[in-house]
């Protein structure tokens, strides 16, 4: 289908593409077997430019936004969702400025991160899941600078990461908006790491604990101002789950791509499986529901970049489709596979193990159903 | 000025010249065939495709120079400190046969420093007359007084075919060696033939990895000059008592100068033997899973006394450096006898190890492309095969 | 430093595919790409221009076509293009295409390296390096895995050879073909990308480049192809059936001659 993208996004798309396939699926199996960061991925990407894809010009980007991001993002996992997750989370750590800092802020930042620095969000601790409210992490105030302490959990590019945006509490007593963001770079002091998370997929993308032991960070580094920690973590994934469903096209069209080329190879009772009725309606309902997925997708990442001001209820919806679609579609290529499907060797497992992440993290399905939800039924208040 | 043209109240549109032209240059337009310019090489396949004689193709009137005056075969014998290499003994083998056939001399052109010795070693492989220019400055390989002397004895002698090995050296010289003398060079021959009724060299080389093969003639201009690949003749026989006129030649400085200087040559010690030069090629390819399972691969190699291979997949994946991948973007070798492990078999692989004179594949995947080339196909898991393979040849070659 | 790489656009061959029927080349959507060796040597001039300064400029003979193999090039850092394209170039042999390029680079003016792939995935022939040092009447080096130093007008660099290398030391101007060893190619920037897009191609031809007539074409060509055909292809053979023990038996027994 075509998504009349514009020139500059089809020249995004042509070369993340073109790095995806070259350098990134080579690889892919490797490092799901090591674990390892794609440290020389990631270099690669830098020095394409793609890091800054939705980064303003003046801060060193190319002036796109989330459709652009998705893009990337959708190409990248499509040859491995964890290596893209470099990327994509790097995007999730970003957005708090982005949308939110200071001119100095996003001068400093935003120009490094153009350049292909990581970046990392903390907000979910092992009490504060999708109940954020329940943050135990502290920030407390002593002159120019803030305090922390708390651990934050299963945090995406952690240890690699040299900037991280961080939701603490700041006062207790208002609850919800008692919480302010911060900017905290690796090397400050008081800043540490947990040991790698052993994980199902996404096995090349690094999660850590982010430890917070008296941590000096200074007040400049507050994003925003004290007490709007939880609309900048909402708006925040407002915008990054788009990333999270075109990530979860990508690993789906992924394992599409395997299941249909393996079916017009497999020779079984002397035919191409391929011809067989039973694998062809699987195919049809798989590229079928890939698309949709893609749709919804890019018509929630334009809706954003134009402008919109309440995106949540769609890109709930996005990511909610897109995730189920992939554990979907990943599923029926292992099956289309057969046993061979289910061994390390073939491909298609490791997009089936990658795939289950999608439903979970940035709100899981359940919370994302809610959202949709709530914003229905405040909607349909709101038209009486 | 060659052309090609066709005539359109003869073409039918049936499109069976399309499919002919290996340069993708014909076209269908309104039911005719159209010849694209840009891509087309005048080389005629489409000529006879056509069953209805609608393509027309004028080419240059041929034997308007007087080339009598060249004869003979030279082999250029390429040594390195002081050892004449193997393929040298191939074209020698070679060109005995071309010159049977033509009825001409076969002649050694041996360049180098200290080589006297060599003589006999040339005579007794067949050569007829032995040309040998021994000079400090010719002792290692070097651009510019190979081709100066080259070309000197070119002009002098006037050969009328010249057959080089498809090497580093031997490419790099004779590419030179034709420019000067205007001579047509035909590269990495595969097969060589007399043209019974003009006495044309015909030189039949692979072309796009060896999907298309190429039969090229140079009808206006001597030498007739080729690069022959490594391993695809048979080497002339020894025949003790041999002996060859030789004709030793000196240059002034003027034609040995070099400008380039050779500050060092340095031996890569492998641990196991170099690919292109193997009989016995032992590869691994994304099977394996991981590089410390190439141990097994390098082991059955190391019994079998052969190199290890590997395709382009586990080089990408960094498991092998890149001096051992086999295929397109890597070596194209022809050993006797090639074990594929774990290899599927993409047509960039196939196409540097196709000519290879047996080959073995071990892949789990029945339908692997490699099943197409292979001799031998086994259909199992390599973890178990090849060691037991490599237990068998121990026990068989008792090592 | 003045710096000029030649490329040639072929086909892709990752893409290339047999006709089981009539066993010929289905060209059919087979996309056009740079030759592979002749990206190493776009990636080793681009570096050159980063160590010493200067300029790369980019040159191909070939149909209008091969304008987007010249783009390509100028998205990895090549800073300036030339297309050397003429009706009257058609049936070139290597013969014929070295001296083409060698009157278009003379045209270029002053450059201190040439850069060439070693050869071309579609010909294999690696004669068009040389041929072109050679109608210039500079120094070549063919092969090199590594350029060590440059420096008072001199280079020194390896050459690959079956048995490892040699160093060698060549004044400039020259010309090196280059091996894969050489580098490792980066991806274009979206930068790139954009300048490429944009940017002025020189379109030569035959007129333009002070040739001979005589000496381009299928008329400057002393080879001709007189015979193009298919190798048969090569058959599947027998498949070995039974357990690891039982076939590795068979295998030994069938290839006793060959390893012995």
């Amino acid at each position: 289908m075509d998504y009349l993208f514009n020139e500059q996004q089809k020249m995004i798309q042509e070369l993340s593409r073109k790095i995806a396939q070259e350098k990134i699926k080579p690889v892919a199996a490797k490092y799901d077997e090591s674990e390892e960061f794609a440290w020389d991925i990631m270099k690669i990407i830098a020095e394409s430019d793609l890091f800054g894809v939705y980064i303003p010009e003046q801060y060193g980007g190319l002036g796109g936004g989330i459709t652009e991001m998705c893009i990337v993002t959708e190409e990248f996992s499509r040859a491995c969702g964890a290596i893209a997750l470099g990327f994509a989370g790097t995007g999730l750590g970003t957005f708090p400025i982005l949308l939110y800092g200071s001119d100095e802020q996003k001068k400093k930042y935003l120009t490094r991160i153009a350049k292909g620095t990581v970046a990392a969000f903390c907000i979910t601790e092992a009490e504060a899941g999708s109940d954020a409210g329940s943050i135990k992490t502290t920030a407390r105030r002593e002159g120019d600078y803030y305090i922390l302490n708390g651990t934050k959990q299963w945090i995406t590019n952690a240890g690699e990461a040299d900037v991280y945006t961080v939701i603490a509490m700041t006062d207790k007593t208002k609850g919800a908006r008692g919480a302010t963001a911060f900017i905290v770079e690796k090397g400050m002091k008081g800043v540490e790491f947990g040991q790698k998370e052993k994980k199902l997929g996404i096995r090349a993308s690094a999660t850590r604990e982010v430890i917070f032991t008296d941590c000096k960070v200074p007040k400049e580094n507050v994003i925003a101002r004290e007490g709007m920690g939880f609309i900048v973590a909402m708006k925040t994934f407002d915008s990054s789950r788009p990333g999270v469903a075109a990530q979860a096209v990508g690993i789906a069209q992924g394992a599409f791509d395997e299941a249909l080329s393996y079916s017009r190879k497999r020779v079984q009772f002397g035919q191409p499986i391929s011809s067989f009725q039973a694998i062809q309606h699987m195919l049809a309902d798989m590229a079928t529901q890939i698309e949709a997925a893609r749709a919804l997708v890019y018509a929630t990442a334009r809706m954003i970049d134009a402008g919109a001001k309440n995106v949540a209820k769609e890109s709930s919806m996005a990511k909610l489709f897109a995730s189920d679609v992939a554990m979907k579609v990943t599923t029926d290529a292992v099956q289309i596979f057969g046993g061979y499907g289910y061994m390390r060797d073939y491909p298609v497992e490791k997009y089936m193990r990658d795939a289950k992440i999608t439903q979970i993290y940035e709100g899981t399905n359940q919370i994302q159903r809610n959202v949709i939800a709530a914003n229905l039924i405040k909607e349909s208040i709101k038209a009486e | 000025m060659a052309s090609i043209t066709v005539i359109l109240n003869k073409c039918t549109g049936c499109t069976l010249c399309v499919r002919s032209c290996p340069f993708g240059a014909i076209t269908m337009a309104n039911k005719k065939a159209v010849i694209d310019m840009a891509k087309c090489t005048f080389c005629g396949a489409c000529v006879p495709a056509c069953k209805f004689a609608a393509i027309e193709l004028r080419k240059d009137a041929v034997g308007t120079k007087d080339l009598s005056g060249y004869k003979d075969v030279w082999v250029f014998c390429e040594q390195k400190k002081g050892v004449i290499q193997t393929i040298s003994f191939e074209l020698l083998g070679e060109g005995k046969k071309l010159a049977k056939k033509l009825g001409c001399k076969l002649c050694a052109v041996i360049l180098g420093h200290d080589i006297e010795s060599k003589i006999d070693e040339l005579a007794q492989r067949g050569a007829d007359k032995i040309y040998i220019v021994d000079d400090p400055a010719l002792k290692a390989y070097l651009d510019d007084p190979y081709t100066e002397v080259l070309v000197s004895l070119i002009e002098e002698y006037k050969p009328e075919i010249i057959l080089c090995g498809a090497t580093v050296i031997g490419r790099s010289l004779v590419s030179r060696v034709a420019v000067k003398v205007d001579a047509g060079l035909t590269a990495d021959c595969t097969g060589l033939d007399i043209d019974q009724k003009d006495k044309l060299l015909l030189q039949t080389r692979p072309a796009f990895g060896g999907n298309i093969m190429a039969t090229i003639i140079t009808p206006n201009h001597r030498p007739q000059m080729a690069t022959v690949r490594h391993k695809v003749m048979k080497e002339a026989e020894i025949h003790k008592g041999h002996k060859a006129e030789i004709i030793r030649k000196k240059y002034p400085a003027s034609v040995l100068r070099s400008r380039t200087s050779l500050l060092d040559i340095v031996e890569e010690v492998e641990e196991t033997v170099n690919l292109s030069e193997a009989d016995i090629i032992v590869s691994g390819g994304r099977g394996l899973g991981g590089p410390e399972n190439f141990a097994m691969i390098k082991e059955l190699a190391k019994v079998l006394g052969g190199a290890v291979g590997s395709s382009r997949a586990a080089v990408d994946a960094g498991w092998m450096p890149y001096s051992h991948q086999v295929g397109q973007t890597g070596k194209t070798v022809c050993p006797k006898l090639y074990i594929a492990c774990g290899i599927s078999g993409q047509i960039q692989h196939l196409i540097g190890m196709q000519s290879s004179k047996v080959i073995v594949a071990i892949n789990k995947d029945p339908d692997a492309p490699i099943f197409k080339v292979a001799t031998y196909g086994v259909v199992g898991d390599i973890f178990e095969i090849v060691p037991a393979l490599t237990r068998e040849f121990k026990k068989m070659l008792k090592k | 430093m003045n710096i000029i790489v030649c490329i040639k656009q072929v086909p892709n061959t990752t893409d290339v595919k047999i006709d089981p029927v009539t066993n010929t080349l289905i060209r059919d959507g087979v996309e056009s790409v740079i030759n592979p060796f002749d990206v190493y040597a776009i990636e080793e001039g681009v570096r050159l221009k980063e160590r010493f300064g200067g300029k790369v400029t980019v040159i191909t003979m070939g149909p209008p076509q091969a304008e987007s193999a010249l783009r390509e090039a100028i998205s990895v850092g090549c800073d300036e293009a030339v297309l050397v394209s003429d009706r009257k170039f058609a049936g070139s042999d290597t013969w014929a295409t070295s001296y083409t390029l060698s009157c278009a680079i003379k045209k270029l003016g002053e450059f201190d390296i040439i850069l060439c792939g070693k050869q071309a995935s579609d010909g294999d022939t690696a004669q068009v390096g040389p041929g072109i040092s050679t109608h210039l009447d500079i120094p070549q080096v063919t092969y090199v895995k590594k350029i060590e130093k440059i420096e008072n007008g001199k280079a020194v660099v390896e050459r690959m050879t079956e048995e490892g290398y040699d160093i060698l030391e060549t004044p400039m101007p020259c010309l090196f073909t280059v091996v894969k060893e050489i580098n490792t190619p980066r991806m274009p920037s979206l930068k790139g990308m954009m300048r490429a897009k944009s940017a002025q191609i020189v379109k030569w031809t035959a007129a333009d480049i002070d040739c001979d007539p005589q000496s381009i074409g299928l008329d400057g060509s002393p080879t001709r192809v007189v015979r193009i055909f298919t190798p048969p292809p090569r058959k599947g053979g027998e498949i070995i059936k039974g357990d690891a023990a039982q076939v590795s038996q068979e295998l030994v027994q069938l290839l006793k001659d060959i390893v012995i």
